[in-house]
């Protein structure tokens, strides 16, 4: 049983809004012509498609929206998309790198 | 799709821009931990750069392709211009990680460094035992104050990271410090089994847990990181007596990280000066770059090149890139050797036995971190 106020475990559903806390930066490196992610002592370096879900993480759309986003986008099946979409998400968040 | 840590391979060939720059602020610190990763002749304040040296260093540093800096010491908050260097740091773009006992912050700082643009806080943890812990430091009142930072940084939604290190006057209260971990809000925590250079080399015998100790803890952290996932992130750093492989120490050397000491030396590792022979150039004489493509030191035993057998032929050799060249100096007498941690060292054997034995004696004294009287008193002319 967790205390009042110990932090839960964050779990990626199709209704989660995903967005990145406030200690994770994403930005483009100039010296090495490619997309970081900054968290405390970690830096993770996303490949392309992975970069369009972060980019598409702004706490605004929720995680089905993501999914359906990058299903026009790519003229693929979304329940597809949304099963990596959020096994993606959820690695992240079990990483410290992600809220929702 | 993935999302790798480390370093992007498509820019490791040649010499790829450095991640990590670790700026050690001041060597003065009120804490006197016996395993502090300062050398033993710690510099004097009246040798320590100026703010201005610092914020120019840091916009090198941020064009020169440096991601992370971590703001260390000694203790870096007994710098009165931090808020200063931390404000550039946010202007230039470099993640800041602020690495600090906590024992001089007031809340009013600590929410103007947030305020600046500090992206993370890092806090020391001696242990959970309040008088085993201000023992430790050697500071009377520290954890209680430490604490009571640690909640101020979560109040302030302050991503916060504790740093345990581990070893035998310590290693019983694991369970106790992880607890805390969580009770206090720190969404990371370092499990840091004691590196022996420097200081904690001195203390070795006071410091060195046994094995089972060690495999007993590893054993807790797995546990424990299954319990708390998504909660709390663990990171475990293992005590290299009783490994078989050596660590691929700074990410190999002069690959991903340099240090610049209080005075503006840069080296490829902050226990590099105590390999003789190594000349190091100062960010007051030259540029960044030009010091980290072309520096002695940082050429000396970067890639593979200046390999001995067993590291020569060896099929990890770009994956621990050798292991750690000042152990393999402290331990072998020769910087170039194979780190003695690896078990193709004809070293090892002498390498774990004296951890065993050690280990198997009742613990020394502390030898206090202090400036000692070689060097002049690190808080002269503060």
């Amino acid at each position: 049983m967790s205390k009042v106020g110990t932090p839960e475990r964050i779990v990626i559903v199709p209704g989660s809004v995903p967005a990145l806390p406030r200690h994770v930066k994403l930005r483009h490196d100039a010296a090495r012509n490619c997309w970081m992610l900054l968290a405390p002592e970690r830096v993770f370096t996303p490949d392309p498609i992975a970069l369009e879900v972060l980019q598409l993480c702004d706490g605004e759309r929720n995680v089905d929206a993501i999914a359906e986003a990058l299903a026009a986008r790519y003229a693929a099946p979304k329940a597809r998309i949304l099963s990596d979409v959020t096994s993606m998400l959820q690695d992240l968040a079990d990483k410290g790198v992600m809220s929702a | 799709m993935s999302v790798e840590a480390g370093i992007d391979r498509k820019v490791a060939s040649a010499t790829p821009p450095p991640l990590g720059l670790l700026a050690e602020l001041t060597h003065r610190c009120p804490l006197q931990c016996p395993y502090c990763s300062n050398p033993l002749a710690l510099e004097r304040a009246n040798r320590e750069l100026s703010s201005e040296v610092w914020c120019d260093v840091l916009a090198q540093a941020a064009d020169l392709g440096v991601l992370q800096l971590h703001l260390s010491g000694g203790e870096p908050t007994v710098r009165r211009d931090l808020e200063q260097i931390v404000a550039q740091a946010a202007r230039v773009g470099l993640y800041s990680n602020l690495i600090t006992a906590g024992v001089l912050l007031t809340r009013q700082r600590l929410e103007e460094l947030a305020a600046r643009g500090l992206d993370h806080l890092q806090i020391s943890l001696q242990d959970t035992e309040i008088a085993n812990a201000d023992r430790i430091a050697h500071y009377a009142g520290g954890h209680a104050k430490k604490l009571e930072v640690a909640r101020w940084a979560t109040a302030l939604k302050l991503p916060l990271t504790l740093n345990a290190p581990i070893h035998r006057q310590n290693i019983a209260s694991l369970p106790a410090i992880i607890e805390l971990a969580v009770e206090l809000g720190a969404r990371r925590l370092e499990v840091a089994h004691v590196q022996y250079y420097g200081w904690a080399l001195q203390n070795r015998q006071a410091l060195m847990p046994s094995r089972a100790q060690v495999l007993a803890s590893a054993e807790l952290v797995d546990a424990a990181r299954a319990r708390l996932k998504g909660v709390l992130v663990i990171d475990f750093v293992v005590p290299d007596y009783y490994a078989r492989r050596p660590k691929p120490c700074m990410g190999g050397w002069g690959r991903g990280i340099i240090t610049i000491t209080p005075s503006g030396n840069v080296l490829p590792c902050h226990a590099a000066q105590t390999i003789d022979g190594l000349s190091f150039d100062n960010v007051r004489d030259l540029s960044l770059r030009r010091i980290w493509q072309a520096s002695p030191a940082f050429q000396a035993f970067r890639g593979t090149d200046w390999m001995r057998e067993p590291c020569r032929s060896c099929e990890f050799r770009e994956r621990d890139w050798g292991g750690c060249r000042c152990q393999a100096l402290a331990f072998t007498g020769a910087a170039a050797n194979a780190d003695p941690a690896c078990d193709k060292s004809p070293y090892h054997a002498a390498f774990t036995e004296t951890a065993v034995a050690e280990a198997g004696q009742p613990a020394a004294a502390f030898t206090y971190r202090r400036p000692q009287a070689a060097t002049a008193p690190a808080d002269e002319g503060a």
